[in-house]
Order: structure tokens, then C-alpha cells, then sequence
């Protein structure tokens, strides 16, 4: 600045587009927003590094193993000596803990979220929201360690067949966890419907319990089915509650009161043991990581959906 | 017509009693897990704890390594993510133009928030292990984890930036600042507060992320500390420490928890609770300044 100080006598050349003064600036203003697009597109560079890593890498897995074999074979044994590849016990074990969190979530969550929107006033919700998010801040590895050692066994008192490493009490964590993601962002939803809305039905003489449920939700269901798909994609990739609490046997099963491997516990499974690359194990990891990332993909395609046929405008 | 009309209250007021009960029971879970974690692990601290090696002995057993590990790996993090989210940030409010390259940016950055965590490990471990040759470092750690809260800076700072009224931009510009002038004296500074929130949750997030470190390959058990960067002779400096093995705070718990004796579990509820209150501080700091700048900035 103290240049262009300088320069103020020769006001009517500074002014002019080519003076070296301004084309310095401009050169410089140039760069830096070069500088910011390559930071904003790096991220895009992310994307691309995980779909082409994931891609390559298990490309050479379906040279051995068929793709009919892989979707239709009920057994997952990589690394034994007869080895299996289906991959339907770890889709199984996925699905089922997903589940299993969302039966916890998506009612407890709905239910907090039209509790704080619709009944509460704002101080009361600028303490709760925080508190809630903390449940969302704490360690996996940490609610991992309260499925096994708290939570198995309470449910062993009430279950008591139940085995030590099960699919319902990671489920159960799990949806716990994932309450506050559900209910901050539908709650988020419901709060944008305009208040009009809510008189319109209050003048007819709904009550709150008629207004939330025949008004305020379907009005904001766009935006909870966001809530819910978010919900989802955090169930089906959550690895460390699964890896300690749910055991790491491939079971293709329905029954929650039994051990099972989610697709997430089995890449952890092999990656804590010696991994030669471009060995079969190797291999399976990525497939693996592939087939999670299709489901949730694959979910988040349905929420978008759902969210263009479901979006209400005011 | 009196017998629907106390129907309809007595309805209100089951849902209502429903609403708290599901608020109290999520909240009361995160004390339960407090508790639990306290009353397990709090004997367990000591200074011998927090200064020895793991050992096969539960009793000796310590977690040097594991937050040494965690320290450095979260300094290679902030050190990338945060320059490279505020800079993404400021692009996608400030600069990007409407078009298609725009539009395909901000859908990634979405879709790339609901992307599982350890396929971000896997990808790491195809590109910077094997690919580009990182090893299974403290380097490729703080960058596999710094593109996993890449988002969230990028979403914060846009969401704080996009706070600050356009008067402020028309004000800069009329004193005859550029773009960057403008950004860098007024914008940055204003939403200072909301981007440090983020940023701090972010890296509360990084801290307790375990499953893609697992998958590049960290080791469970480190008898050792990172080089140290201080050297006694010239250049006195090394970043030998980027590339030596590591352990981290929640993959030593992990490999606690997973053991069969008790003794272990000590150990794991006790680092536990370590990571616990290290996360809910940092959260509470968040959101105690997120607080302040509400409070002392009025547009």
C-alpha cells in the first residue's frame, strides 16, 4: 500500500488498467484464486482416488473368483484352505445391524426431533441440541467397548442364551448413536415449515399431536428422509462398535441373538493380520469396500428419490 | 364433542411424556457411559500409565506410544486439512462461478460426508502406502484422516461465511479493496468464530476415528516413540518422525478391549475415558465459542 501512496501524483496513470501497479494486483488476485479452486477441487480429486483405488485393486479379485460365485455363494472364507467368496453372510451381517440401529433410531430419533420442534420452546432447545450432539462425538471405539462389556451383559439377564459377541447389542449401540444425526437434521427440517402452517391447523382446532403428525411431518419429509438416508450410510459403514462387539464370524443368519461379520468388521479383521499386496486377502478387502460403498450408494440413490417425490415448496 | 376434546389433550400429553422420555434416555446413555468408563478406568491413570510402553503385563502397561501417536498424527491432519477446507470454503462462497464444474464440486463435498470411514482406509492404503510409497506412517495417517474431516471445515467455514451480510463485501469494495483484500480483512476475520468451531469438531472427530487407520496398517503394539524433530546437531530440525510407525490412542484401546482378561479391559476403559473427556472437551470448546461469537456479533 505504501507504493501506491507514492504513485497518488500520477493518479490519472495508476488509474489506468495497465499500470504496473494494478497489473501486479491483478496478477496477484489471479494466483490466489487459482490457489483456492485447486483447494476446492481437490476434494473432487478424493472421490476419484477412492472409486479408482477401490476399482483396481479388485479388479484382479473377479479373474479368480466369478461374479455368479461371488452373489450367490453363501460361504465367506477367504483366507481358509478351501477358500469360499460369497459375499452374502457379510451383506447379511450389514444389513441385519443396520437394522437393528435403525429400529432404535428412527423412532427415538423421529420422537426427539418432533418433541424439540413442536413442543419445546428455543432455550430449552439451545441446550438440548448440544448436549445431544455429544452422543455423536463420542468414539466408535468407545461405544465398541460399552456394547461388549455394559451392554451384552444387561441383555444377557433378560436373554440368557444370548451369546457373548452378538448382532443385538452392537445394533443397539449403534442406533443409539446415530439418534442425534437423525433427530438434529429433522428436526432441522421441521422447523424450516412455515409457522402459518401450524396456525391454519391450530385454528381448526387440531391439536399439537394432530398439527406435528398431520401437518408439520408430511410437510417436512423431504427433509427427514435425508435425516433417515444419513442415518442409514452411518449404520451400514460404522466398522468399530461391529468389530468388537458382534464377533468376527461370517454367519449368515437372521438372528441378532447370534455372532455375525459386517463387511466393516471383516476389512478390519484382515487388515490387523500381515497383508501381502496383491494377495487374495488383499484383494477381498477392496471388494469388500466396493460392495459397501455400492449399498451405500445404492441408499443414498433411493433418499434422492424419495426427497424429489416427497419435496413440498411453500 | 367435551369427551374428543380430552381425548385429543390426553394424546398430547402421552406424546409429550414420549418426547421426553426418548430426550432422557439418549442422554442418560452418555452418562451411563460416562459412568461406567469412570468407575472402570478412572484408578487406572497414573503417571505411570500416561509414561510407559504397552506391555504383555496388564498392570506395567502404558500409553506413551499410543498418545505420542495420536499427537503427531493429529498435527500432520490439522496441518493439511484446514488450510486446504478454509481456502475450499471461501472458493465455493466467494468465487465459484455457476456452472457444472461448481455444481459437481458441492455434490462430492455432500456425498462425500456419507462416505463409511474406512473405505477413505482403503483408499489410503492402495494410494499412499503402496502407490506413492508413504509406508505405513505417521505422514499417511495425517493425511488419510485430514481427507476424512475435509468436509466438514469446507462446510463450516461456507456456512459462516455465507453469514456475514453482503453490506460488508460493498463496504470493502467501495474503499477500493480487491476481492482478496476484502476476504482477507473482513470476511476471515468475522467468521473466525464459526470456522474454529468446526474446525475443532473436526478434529475431535479425527482423534476417535480408529477403522481406517486399522485398514492402513497401523501397528497394535509400539514399543518405541517417533523420531524426535529436534536434532542436536545442524539442521536441527528432522521430519524423520513423518515416517516412522505409530500407534494411536483408540487403536490401543481396540487392541485392549479385544483380549480375553479383565485386566486388559481395565486398561481399555481407562484410555478410554482419557479419549472420551479429550472429545467432549474439545466439543464443549466448540460450542462455548460458537456461543460468544452469537452473542457478540450483531449484524
Amino acid at each position: 500500500m505504501a507504493n501506491t501512496a507514492k504513485k497518488t501524483s500520477k493518479l490519472s496513470t495508476f488509474t489506468s488498467a495497465n499500470h504496473p501497479v494494478r497489473r501486479m494486483r491483478r496478477f496477484r488476485e489471479m494466483m490466489i484464486e487459482l490457489v483456492l479452486f485447486l483447494a476446492a477441487a481437490s476434494s473432487v480429486l478424493v472421490t476419484v482416488g477412492i472409486v479408482w483405488i477401490l476399482v483396481s485393486e479388485s479388479l484382479p479379485f473377479f479373474q479368480t473368483v466369478s461374479l455368479v460365485e461371488f452373489l450367490t455363494e453363501t460361504q465367506w472364507t477367504p483366507l481358509f484352505a478351501e477358500p469360499k467368496y460369497g459375499i452374502l453372510p457379510l451383506v447379511c451381517g450389514t444389513l441385519l445391524t443396520t437394522f437393528v440401529a435403525l429400529l432404535v433410531a428412527i423412532p427415538l430419533g423421529t420422537i426427539s426431533a418432533t418433541f424439540l420442534s413442536e413442543y419445546t420452546n428455543s432455550t430449552v432447545r439451545e441446550i438440548v441440541k448440544p448436549v445431544l450432539e455429544l452422543l455423536a462425538a463420542v468414539p466408535t471405539v468407545v461405544y465398541g467397548y460399552f456394547a461388549l462389556i455394559f451392554v451384552t451383559p444387561l441383555l444377557q439377564k433378560i436373554i440368557p442364551d444370548l451369546s457373548g459377541f452378538n448382532v443385538l447389542s452392537a445394533g443397539l449401540v449403534i442406533g443409539i448413536m446415530i439418534i442425534p444425526y437423525i433427530s438434529s437434521l429433522a428436526e432441522d427440517a421441521m422447523r424450516s415449515v412455515p409457522g402459518y402452517l401450524r396456525e391454519g391447523s391450530f385454528a381448526m382446532g387440531a391439536s399439537r399431536f394432530q398439527t406435528s403428525f398431520r401437518v408439520v411431518i408430511p410437510a417436512a419429509f423431504s427433509g427427514i428422509t435425508s435425516a433417515y438416508i444419513l442415518g442409514i450410510s452411518r449404520a451400514i459403514g460404522e466398522t468399530m462398535v461391529v468389530a468388537i462387539a458382534a464377533g468376527m464370524q461370517p454367519n449368515f443368519t437372521l438372528n441378532p441373538l447370534q455372532p455375525a461379520e459386517t463387511i466393516t468388521a471383516y476389512i478390519v479383521q484382515v487388515s490387523m493380520g500381515d497383508l501381502p499386496h496383491g494377495s487374495i486377502g488383499y484383494q477381498s478387502i477392496y471388494v469388500a469396500g466396493l460392495t459397501l460403498l455400492v449399498m451405500t450408494l445404492m441408499f443414498n440413490v433411493i433418499g434422492y428419490y424419495l426427497k424429489k417425490k416427497y419435496r413440498e415448496s411453500y | 364433542m367435551q369427551q374428543e376434546v380430552r381425548n385429543r389433550k390426553r394424546k398430547d400429553l402421552i406424546f409429550a411424556l414420549a418426547g421426553l422420555f426418548s430426550l432422557v434416555f439418549a442422554i442418560c446413555t452418555l452418562l451411563v457411559l460416562v459412568l461406567d468408563l469412570w468407575t472402570t478406568g478412572f484408578g487406572r491413570i497414573d503417571y505411570n500409565f500416561l509414561t510407559s510402553f504397552p506391555s504383555r503385563f496388564p498392570a506395567k502397561a502404558g500409553i506413551l506410544s499410543a498418545w505420542v501417536g495420536s499427537l503427531c498424527v493429529m498435527l500432520v491432519t490439522a496441518f493439511v486439512a484446514i488450510p486446504i477446507g478454509i481456502a475450499a470454503g471461501v472458493y465455493l462462497e466467494e468465487y465459484a462461478p455457476k456452472n457444472w464444474l461448481t455444481t459437481i464440486i458441492e455434490l462430492n463435498i455432500t456425498n462425500l460426508a456419507g462416505i463409511p470411514s474406512i473405505t477413505f482406509g482403503l483408499m489410503a492404503l492402495g494410494l499412499f502406502v503402496y502407490k506413492l510409497q508413504l509406508g505405513q506412517s505417521i505422514l499417511t495417517a495425517g493425511l488419510t484422516l485430514a481427507l476424512l474431516i475435509l468436509p466438514i471445515i469446507i462446510v463450516t467455514t461456507r456456512e459462516s461465511i455465507r453469514a456475514i451480510p453482503g453490506t460488508i463485501r460493498e463496504a470493502a469494495y467501495a474503499m477500493g479493496a480487491s476481492k482478496w483484500q476484502m476476504i482477507q480483512h473482513h470476511l476471515l476475520p468475522y467468521s473466525a468464530g464459526g470456522i474454529i468451531t468446526g474446525v475443532i469438531i473436526s478434529l475431535s472427530r479425527a482423534i476417535g476415528e480408529t477403522a481406517p487407520l486399522i485398514t492402513i496398517g497401523a501397528l497394535t503394539f509400539i514399543a518405541f516413540l517417533p523420531t524426535s524433530p529436534i536434532l542436536h546437531e545442524a539442521p536441527f530440525i528432522s521430519f524423520q518422525w513423518l515416517k516412522d510407525s505409530f500407534t494411536v490412542l483408540p487403536i490401543q484401546m481396540f487392541n485392549w478391549v479385544s483380549r480375553p482378561q479383565a485386566e486388559f479391559h481395565v486398561n481399555a476403559a481407562a484410555t478410554g475415558l482419557i479419549l472420551l473427556l479429550l472429545t467432549l472437551v474439545m466439543n464443549g470448546i466448540a460450542i462455548a465459542i460458537r456461543y460468544r461469537f452469537r452473542k457478540k456479533i450483531k449484524w
